[in-house]
């Protein structure tokens, strides 16, 4: 995903067959009600279900390849300096020096501040820099600090841009406020060559609580134009779990069939482990379809799962478990 | 490899150690049948697994004097506690020894490996835990004060769930003080003979449990046995009522779990991606061969286009091959007999001019194998809507109203189970409470836990096993 792929559509949200939705806040609470419910037993049943495949052998080692080219490799603290992104960086771009076949991840990412760090260290690499912004991760904010701190990180920039909705007007109902602010930083991840930053919007799902509210929240960004749906901040417990990855795979399938128009999905947070990441790698494939097995429509949101994959991967090709030492660590 | 194509994941066979022959198991031994040994084989690779000693009557008799002796001596005379103890021990050597069971069911029946390891196996060993509990405090049951067992029970289980439906008869009449003679399928003999070492390892007293093997007639000669007080059976509806007949007019108290065509209602309110689970779990679990599976799908005429467009897609991902694969769905078909049948009622169905629709997946060329299929455009008066197919075939039906959706689900001479698919409470437990059907599922499907009653109206049959209910038909003075 390049920010020159992204279509220079910026005003026009929803696709056709879903423009009377948006009409009013009557109609897309309307719409947005009328979505099949989601029947949490059966829900969290069939994600337990797909996580009993075994991906063994060669489909471990295209997985785990797979996975290392999904990560957006992401530091938000406070204590973030330039050093610490440029490490990150480093990490990106070769996540095991020692081993030139080893993908690089899909992106850094970052606070807004950082972000010329990032493009200054990844420049020519290939690896995107993505950038929190609009008052990440409460979302607290006026809606023109919200889009300043958007165009700041876009003139920066970034390629990406990981927003978050505004939880509290969507869970008093205000669905059209969501929609709009959504619309509004699309138009704020604007480059003046017409092309766009592309948009992933956080849902917080650990926020929304119920997984009728993550499939009513991924279709409300779907219509606003998002280009990917991310589960959370990273910030707020629980974040991704692999039902919330269904519920929304689920959504950007049926969006797809829908509208032609395809959305990329983004878990973040709390996954650490090689075989989590396996384990949504088995739901994208089953749920979404192996259209979505591609860094342009599915990436890991985070920080330490990319060491596990890096010794896992070192054990595949050497046949040896090598350790948290023999893994840089940035 | 460009795509997420799964390598091949085997589990392991040699958690199983096969024997050449096996004896059938009398009074705590394994000894050799008078009848003709046959083989039992592996339906997914047709390779012969063992030889099985065939039971005639004169074997049977001995295993009912066996079971008669112990039931005398030993068993009926224990305190419930102690007959507790064995059963705990029983339901940890289960546990103990999952993985074999379950690859030996794998092995003996087709199913994948993933139902086994994860369903029959648990629910089995959960079985022997629940029924354990219930030895010492018979009395407290609810069916009556002093409860005393029957005797002999003369008991027979299909082929879809060897080990479980072993479980499901065993578990309760050991509970309640009765000692049993059971005959496992022809078909799917082996893990009930892994039982019965496991019956030797608890140090179970001789005689107590004892296992035929063999065919109709062992079973026949197994429940006509004038010295069985009791007769258990889970089966077809017609050998089910070839043994009412056989046992009407003596004192034989008799369970029946037979045949089923359980109709799936989806609302057009219902959670529509969970209830595509739902309906390929109903029809398409252990590829279909499941008295309760939901087997009709009555879905409302509003989402029907909707439904299906998205359960056509759905099985298109299922998983059909080799049993043993840890990813496999969708396993082997019993038997070439049952293949058979369940291709002579697809065939029937595309003659009454119902729409075929199979998923398109590659099958094995050995072995007994069935695409999982569906039937549109299929009304109440086709045969595939009305009679038991037991193989992953679904005829789907539509409906407008309500009363509608009960009227059809209740139009058969079956009644074993049923599903309800609805966002809205109030209509599903409008709907649960008109369908005839022992168990009704509400957004779930094939759920099944040892407290709760399961069992059929009408030609599905009488009694209920499972929970307090499941002790009734094996204690006196309950009714049946």
């Amino acid at each position: 995903m390049t920010p020159t792929d992204a279509p220079a559509d910026l005003a026009a949200a929803a696709p056709a067959p879903l423009l009377d939705a948006t009409s009013s806040d009557a109609a897309l609470r309307r719409f947005l009600h009328g979505l099949p419910g989601v029947d949490q037993v059966g829900a969290e049943q069939r994600a337990a279900g797909l996580g009993t495949r075994s991906i063994k052998a060669a489909s471990k080692a295209y997985a785990v390849d797979l996975a290392i080219s999904m990560v957006d490799l992401t530091t938000l603290e406070g204590s973030d300096t330039r050093g610490k992104v440029r490490a990150l960086s480093a990490k990106a771009q070769r996540p095991d020096p020692t081993d030139p076949t080893c993908p690089a991840t899909a992106a850094v990412c970052v606070y807004p501040d950082m972000v010329p760090h990032a493009v200054d260290a990844l420049r020519g690499s290939g690896v995107h820099v993505a950038s929190v912004a609009t008052a990440f991760p409460s979302g607290r904010a006026a809606l023109d600090v919200k889009l300043a701190d958007t165009r700041d990180a876009v003139e920066a920039g970034a390629d990406e841009i990981d927003m978050v909705i505004d939880r509290g007007a969507f869970l008093t109902g205000r669905y059209l406020d969501v929609h709009d602010e959504i619309v509004a930083v699309k138009e704020a991840c604007a480059l003046p060559n017409g092309q766009s930053a592309h948009l992933k919007v956080i849902l917080e799902t650990g926020e929304l609580q119920t997984y009728d509210n993550v499939r009513r929240a991924s279709w409300l960004a779907m219509m606003a134009g998002a280009h990917f749906i991310k589960t959370s901040t990273g910030k707020v417990q629980p974040a991704a779990t692999l039902p919330v990855t269904l519920v929304m795979l689920e959504a950007v399938r049926d969006y797809r069939l829908a509208t032609g128009q395809q959305v990329g999905v983004k878990p973040a947070g709390g996954i650490r482990t090689t075989k989590d990441a396996v384990k949504h790698l088995v739901m994208v494939n089953e749920v979404a379809g192996p259209d979505w097995l591609d860094p342009d429509w599915f990436r890991f949101g985070a920080s330490s799962l990319l060491d596990d994959l890096l010794m896992q991967r070192t054990k595949l090709t050497t046949g040896r478990y090598s350790g948290p030492d023999y893994v840089t660590m940035d | 490899m460009a795509t997420f194509e799964y390598a091949p994941a085997p589990e392991s066979r040699s958690a199983v150690t096969l024997r050449a022959s096996y004896g059938l198991f009398v009074n705590g031994e394994f000894v050799d049948g008078r009848g003709t040994p046959f083989k039992t084989t592996d339906p997914a690779t047709e390779e012969v697994l063992a030889e099985v000693a065939e039971a005639d009557e004169r074997d049977v008799d001995d295993a009912v004097k066996a079971a008669r002796r112990a039931h005398t001596r030993v068993w009926s005379r224990m305190s419930g506690s102690e007959r507790g103890k064995y059963l705990f021990r029983i339901a940890r050597l289960v546990q103990e020894r999952a993985r074999e069971i379950a690859v030996l069911e794998t092995l003996d029946n087709g199913k994948p490996i993933k139902e086994a390891r994860d369903v029959d196996v648990p629910t089995a060993a959960a079985h022997f835990f629940y029924y354990a509990g219930w030895a010492d405090k018979l009395e407290h049951a609810g069916l009556g004060t002093r409860p005393e067992s029957l005797g002999v029970a003369g008991q027979v289980i299909p082929w879809n769930f060897p080990f479980l439906m072993l479980a499901w008869k065993v578990a309760p009449a050991l509970a309640a003080g009765n000692t049993v003679v059971l005959k496992p399928a022809e078909t799917t003999p082996l893990t009930a003979l892994l039982f019965a070492e496991i019956c030797q390892q608890a140090d179970l007293p001789p005689g107590v449990v004892n296992i035929v093997t063999g065919a109709g007639a062992t079973g026949h000669a197994v429940v006509s046995h004038d010295d069985v007080d009791k007769v258990a059976f889970t089966g077809s509806t017609e050998v089910g009522k070839a043994i009412a007949r056989s046992v009407a007019g003596t004192t034989k108290k008799v369970t029946l779990e037979l045949g089923g065509k359980a109709a799936n209602i989806v609302y057009d309110d219902a959670p529509v991606d969970q209830a595509v689970e739902g309906i390929v779990d109903g029809i398409f679990f252990n590829q279909g061969h499941v008295c309760c599976a939901g087997s009709r799908l009555l879905v409302q005429e509003s989402v029907a286009e909707e439904v299906l467009e998205r359960l056509k897609r759905r099985m298109a991902t299922l998983r059909v091959g080799d049993p043993l694969d840890k990813n496999t769905d969708v396993g082997a078909i019993n038997s070439p007999e049952q293949l058979g049948r369940i291709q002579e009622l697809v065939g029937v169905g595309e003659a009454e001019g119902a729409e075929r629709w199979s998923a398109p997946c590659e099958l094995p060329t050995k072995g007994s194998w069935f695409a999982p299929t569906l039937f549109t455009g299929v009304s109440q008066a086709h045969r595939i809507a009305r009679e038991e197919i037991f193989g992953p075939v679904l005829s789907v039906l539509t409906f407008r109203t309500p009363q509608e959706a009960v009227a059809k689900a209740n139009n058969t001479p079956y009644g074993l189970s049923a599903g309800v698919w609805s966002d809205k409470g109030s209509r599903i437990l409008w709907t649960a409470a008109r369908l005839r059907a022992g168990v009704v599922w509400s957004n779930t499907f094939n759920k099944f836990d040892p407290a709760s009653p399961f069992g059929g109206y009408q030609e599905s049959g009488y009694g209920r096993e499972g929970g307090r209910h499941g002790l009734a038909p094996y204690l006196k003075g309950s009714e049946r």
